[in-house]
């Protein structure tokens, strides 16, 4: 159970626009299966820059990465774009809905991406997703005609479609009233305590983070 | 399933702006219309230009000229072989304009599989009398079916038969211009004087018109052996044979191979008449330039639209990529939105392209010159379609290929974090 799925080891960043300068520290820590772990920290801090970088999406760092116990320096962009499809799911602060395609279709993307089961098993398993997140009834809906808290709550389904390894969210909470807010914040939890996922999330709300498992806080570049 | 499923989501952003992609698709279709109706029109202009003289003339024509020897006696002597020779005011040998022996050289032609045909010729220089004047012309004496066979001697008879050219003796076919000068009717009796001086009353059964004043107003034509008669000479007499080739391009090289067979003059139509070739040539590189021209007006117009549908679908890119889609997946969503622009413009192009041939086809055009076309000329050759399907599908690819690339490099984190 006590799997590292997740592992920074000194993680170095510079960022040389205007000026050259270090926004991460050599940064290093872990997360296990079925770790829910929040990441705070002042605005500024690096906490998003960190995440980004522990995506894959952001590849200009020193250091190592490894998710699943895989080396992810090296890797090709097609590689990368791989694991991001099959290991990590993401909850982003925008929702990012494609507005073409209706709610259901947008879970399903991500699966059909990866290509391992069929159109109706994808369906199949978007409708369970959905169904965890209460917002079956509004599958063939188009995204725009749902609320934002149900927005984002089908970003989340579209996160799990592929059962990632980890769930990575960059304040998912956000752009979200106290009440849809707590909703989400709900669902992570019982994703973490049922479903034994592990979630690692950027937040600046600290009611947010202290009532998840573990807290890394940043400031200036480094954990405390 | 990739495949599926990257024109799957090809298929609704283009169906997200389909205004704008219909005015792509539209700009395409424009240019493959106006591409292929005309090239079409351009190419049956010039099919019927060079018709006036590719059906009327020999491919090569065989004859003998009167011109001094290039071998003089000299050469052949043992004693000056190792001499330069200088000869001056060198003059032709009398010579007959006949061919010997024409019917074995006629025999061996028609076995040759590389020939469509032959048709024998004589040519001879006429004065036409009109009361006191004389007008100076040429009677060609023809094997009426052969040359009918071989170049459409019907279409150019406007009035009268040709067959009667055969079937009755000392018969004449005037040339409209001569005719008119001449006032001449069909079944008046006109009179020719022969280049040895001799009258002869000739029956004109029919007019012909080529198109080509120079020869209406001067040439006439009789069956062969009128024309035997005429100048007095045997049956065997034949000055001129005229071969048409199943490729017209093998002419200068067979007329090469004859001339060294027969130790005759071989004439090839490219050469005695190469401004046509320069012509059509040239008419052909106005369509085609045209023709892409507006083709890459149209690919600027696709261009331009990506360009665009990119800008709004950033948001779209950056989350299609986070969640697992490569840049060359980006990169062929955007293609496939191309060039499925490319191939639906191009296609109703295609068939717009054939209409509007097809209604130029219809449209009057009477020309005294060309008595049988009563509409403009198209050639519906399948080969404009093919170059313009292939130039839609490689101007939308290539109108494609920069927007595509753009969207494929497009970096997910700035436009998230952006946020």
């Amino acid at each position: 159970m006590n799997q590292t799925i997740l592992e920074a080891r000194k993680v170095t960043k510079y960022f040389h626009d205007p000026v050259t300068s270090q926004v991460l520290k050599e940064i290093s820590f872990s997360v296990n299966r079925g770790d829910f772990v929040s990441v705070t920290g002042r605005s500024g801090c690096g906490k998003s820059t960190l995440l980004y970088i522990l995506s894959t999406m952001d590849t200009d760092y020193e250091g190592e990465i490894l998710i699943d116990g895989q080396q992810m320096k090296n890797k090709t962009e097609a590689e990368l774009a791989k694991v991001r499809n099959e290991k990590i799911g993401f909850v982003f602060q925008f929702h990012y809905l494609l507005n073409e395609f209706s709610v259901l279709k947008n879970v399903m993307l991500p699966g059909l991406k990866m290509g391992k089961y069929s159109n109706d098993e994808i369906e199949h398993r978007a409708y369970e997703k959905l169904k965890i997140l209460g917002i079956e009834s509004e599958a063939l809906k188009k995204p725009n005609q749902v609320s934002g808290g149900q927005k984002q709550r089908v970003a989340i389904a579209r996160a799990l479609i592929n059962e990632p390894l980890i769930i990575m969210g960059d304040e998912p909470t956000g752009n979200l009233d106290k009440k849809n807010g707590e909703i989400v914040f709900d669902i992570f939890k019982e994703l973490a305590e049922v479903y034994n996922q592990s979630l690692l999330i950027v937040t600046h709300d600290n009611e947010f983070a202290n009532r998840t498992h573990r807290i890394i806080e940043m400031e200036d570049g480094k954990i405390i | 399933m990739n495949n599926k499923l990257i024109v799957d989501i090809s298929r609704s952003l283009l169906l997200a702006r389909w205004k704008q992609t219909l005015v792509a698709a539209i700009g395409v279709t424009f240019s493959i219309t106006m591409f292929i109706s005309l090239l079409s029109f351009m190419s049956g202009l010039n099919d019927l230009l060079d018709g006036l003289i590719i059906n009327r003339t020999a491919h090569i024509r065989l004859y003998n000229e009167i011109k001094p020897s290039t071998r003089q006696p000299l050469s052949l002597s043992e004693e000056y072989k190792n001499h330069y020779n200088f000869i001056s005011k060198i003059k032709p040998k009398k010579e007959r304009l006949e061919i010997y022996d024409h019917a074995a050289i006629m025999n061996y032609l028609k076995k040759d599989d590389r020939i469509l045909g032959i048709a024998p010729k004589i040519m001879t220089q006429v004065f036409y009398n009109i009361g006191a004047i004389d007008l100076t012309g040429v009677i060609n004496g023809v094997d009426v079916e052969a040359e009918n066979k071989l170049f459409l001697f019907q279409n150019y008879v406007t009035e009268g038969n040709y067959l009667d050219l055969k079937n009755t003796p000392n018969s004449i076919i005037l040339g409209k211009g001569l005719s008119e000068k001449m006032l001449a009717n069909i079944g008046d009796v006109i009179q020719v004087t022969t280049s040895k001086g001799e009258q002869v009353s000739l029956k004109v059964v029919g007019y012909f018109q080529s198109g080509l004043q120079d020869i209406d107003n001067t040439q006439s034509y009789a069956s062969i052996s009128t024309t035997q008669k005429l100048l007095a000479e045997s049956a065997s007499y034949i000055t001129d044979i005229q071969v048409k080739l199943k490729d017209i391009n093998l002419a200068p090289a067979l007329a090469l191979e004859y001339q060294e067979l027969f130790d005759l003059e071989a004439l090839d139509i490219q050469t005695a008449n190469a401004q046509f070739e320069t012509g059509s040539t040239v008419r052909t590189i106005i369509s085609y330039s045209v023709g892409i021209t507006l083709l890459i007006v149209a690919g600027f117009g696709i261009y331009n639209i990506l360009n665009m549908m990119i800008y709004e679908k950033m948001d779209s890119i950056a989350i299609l990529k986070a969640t697992g889609f490569s840049g060359k997946d980006v990169n062929r969503i955007f293609i496939t939105i191309a060039l499925s622009i490319g191939i639906f413009g191009g296609l109703l192009g295609l068939i717009f392209g054939f209409g509007l041939s097809a209604l130029i086809d219809q449209v009057p055009f009477n020309t005294p010159s060309l008595p049988t076309i009563t509409t403009y000329p198209v050639n519906y050759n399948p080969v404009f379609y093919g170059i313009g399907a292939i130039f839609s599908i490689v101007t939308t690819y290539m109108a494609g290929y920069f927007p595509s690339r753009k969207a494929s490099k497009i970096d997910p984190v700035i436009i998230i974090r952006g946020k």
